[in-house]
């Protein structure tokens, strides 16, 4: 079926395109034709959050916090600069704080107003992130949301929802699993997950 | 305002719908709709503030049909409207028909990794906080139709002063091109059964980061 839509360009793959995938290249080559943007700049950005920027950045400040507890006490301290000692600084992490997961205390980290996320160490937001299901009820019924995600937690841990609601990112620190005892900080990245951190998982069963 | 952004405790969504093995973007569209989103930031023609409320000043139909990336084009658009950047009849015919507006900036491919890496902090001089770690303050109950970042289910309700994160711009004055109004920044601790009601758990809490302008002692 063709598209209704009001784009006067003959693209040869145009009509495979969606409505909104049709208004963002018109927006793209409006924008260009302008001078607003630089075309290339588009493809850094997206390259930078595709290859540089992403949950890897988390999992080795949390294996960096596990192995090392002078890190982690800073870590607590000022995630910010202790972050930024590993090179991950910048947009949407301009002001961290981790917070850690004990046997007492599960946390939980959430943006009901819009979507902020801490992007230097995690990447970009899942989909679900940023959804009105998680959004709406990670403060309402954390222990609801969380069994979704296979986590059931001891009822004697308190859960500690945290909404992002100005510019600090939060950074959940999980709790080292048992069994991991010599791994080094390489292998111990490797079962941090991206969930983990934003304390809707937990990192993945030493095996 | 109480806009279809301030989703906290609202009910009917349906479950969570975690994706395996999500990709980073879904389609090639939405990598343009994120760097476009980013990029034209460099014209400094508005500030996250005021592209914050743009989004959340969609009508609400539009607004929870829509997926993320579909809100930030909405509301890119939106702002380079009210810019004067572009015309409605530019956006949708995709061509050039007014001449471009002289802008700030504009962010050019060797200049990406530095300015990603450098972001833009909120924090500004400090002020001398009213309230300390500790404090018992109460969420003003206040419904402002400008924006605000103090959510609905926080309003009225009592919670303790966490932390204090120093002075930071005031996003209420901010997105509406009054000024940054910088004043001090608080998490602040509320216990899940005091918002919720009695059927939540005894230990449970959430926390949020709140500006001073929203807070009142308790």
């Amino acid at each position: 079926m063709p598209h209704d839509h009001d784009h006067d360009h003959d693209h040869d793959e145009g009509s495979a395109l969606s409505p909104i995938a049709l208004r963002v290249k018109a927006l793209e080559s409006l924008l260009t034709e302008k001078g607003y943007i630089d075309p290339e700049a588009l493809d850094a950005i997206v390259e930078t959050y595709e290859t540089k920027i992403g949950p890897r950045n988390g999992a080795h400040v949390v294996a960096r916090a596990w192995s090392d507890p002078a890190y982690k006490a800073w870590l607590l301290k000022d995630a910010t600069a202790a972050i930024a000692s590993l090179g991950y600084t910048g947009r949407q992490g301009e002001h961290m704080v981790a917070v850690e997961n004990t046997p007492e205390t599960h946390n939980l980290v959430v943006c009901t107003l819009c979507s902020c996320y801490p992007w230097t160490v995690l990447g970009l937001p899942p989909v679900w992130y940023k959804a009105p299901p998680y959004r709406s009820r990670a403060v309402i019924d954390p222990r609801g949301v969380l069994a979704e995600f296979g986590v059931t937690l001891p009822e004697t841990t308190a859960i500690s929802v945290w909404d992002s609601t100005a510019e600090i990112r939060y950074l959940v620190l999980p709790m080292r699993p048992q069994g991991t005892e010599g791994w080094s900080e390489e292998k111990l990245a490797r079962i941090v997950t991206r969930d983990s951190m934003i304390g809707t998982g937990l990192p993945r069963a030493a095996a | 305002m109480n806009g279809p952004q301030d989703l906290g405790g609202q009910m009917g969504f349906g479950p969570v719908a975690p994706e395996k093995d999500e990709p980073i973007f879904h389609a090639p569209w939405e990598k343009k709709a994120l760097a476009l989103t980013l990029a034209m930031g460099a014209t400094r023609q508005w500030n996250i503030d005021i592209s914050r409320h743009a989004r959340e000043s969609l009508s609400p139909a539009q607004y929870l049909g829509s997926s993320y990336y579909e809100i930030w084009i909405a509301g890119l658009i939106k702002l380079m409207l009210a810019a004067g950047l572009v015309t409605e009849d530019e956006v949708s015919s995709g061509r050039m028909k007014v001449a471009a507006k002289k802008v700030a900036g504009k962010l050019l491919a060797r200049d990406v990794a530095a300015v990603l890496a450098k972001g833009g902090p909120s924090s500004r001089a400090a002020t001398t906080p009213r309230f300390k770690p500790g404090d018992r303050v109460r969420a003003k109950n206040m419904h402002p139709v400008t924006h605000t970042r103090l959510p609905r289910y926080l309003r009225g309700h009592v919670g303790e002063i966490v932390t204090l994160h120093g002075t930071h711009v005031f996003p209420d004055s901010n997105a509406h091109g009054q000024g940054e109004n910088p004043q001090a920044l608080y998490t602040v601790r509320f216990a899940a059964r005091d918002i919720w009601g009695d059927a939540r758990h005894p230990k449970d809490t959430v926390s949020a980061d709140l500006w001073e302008a929203y807070l009142e002692p308790a």
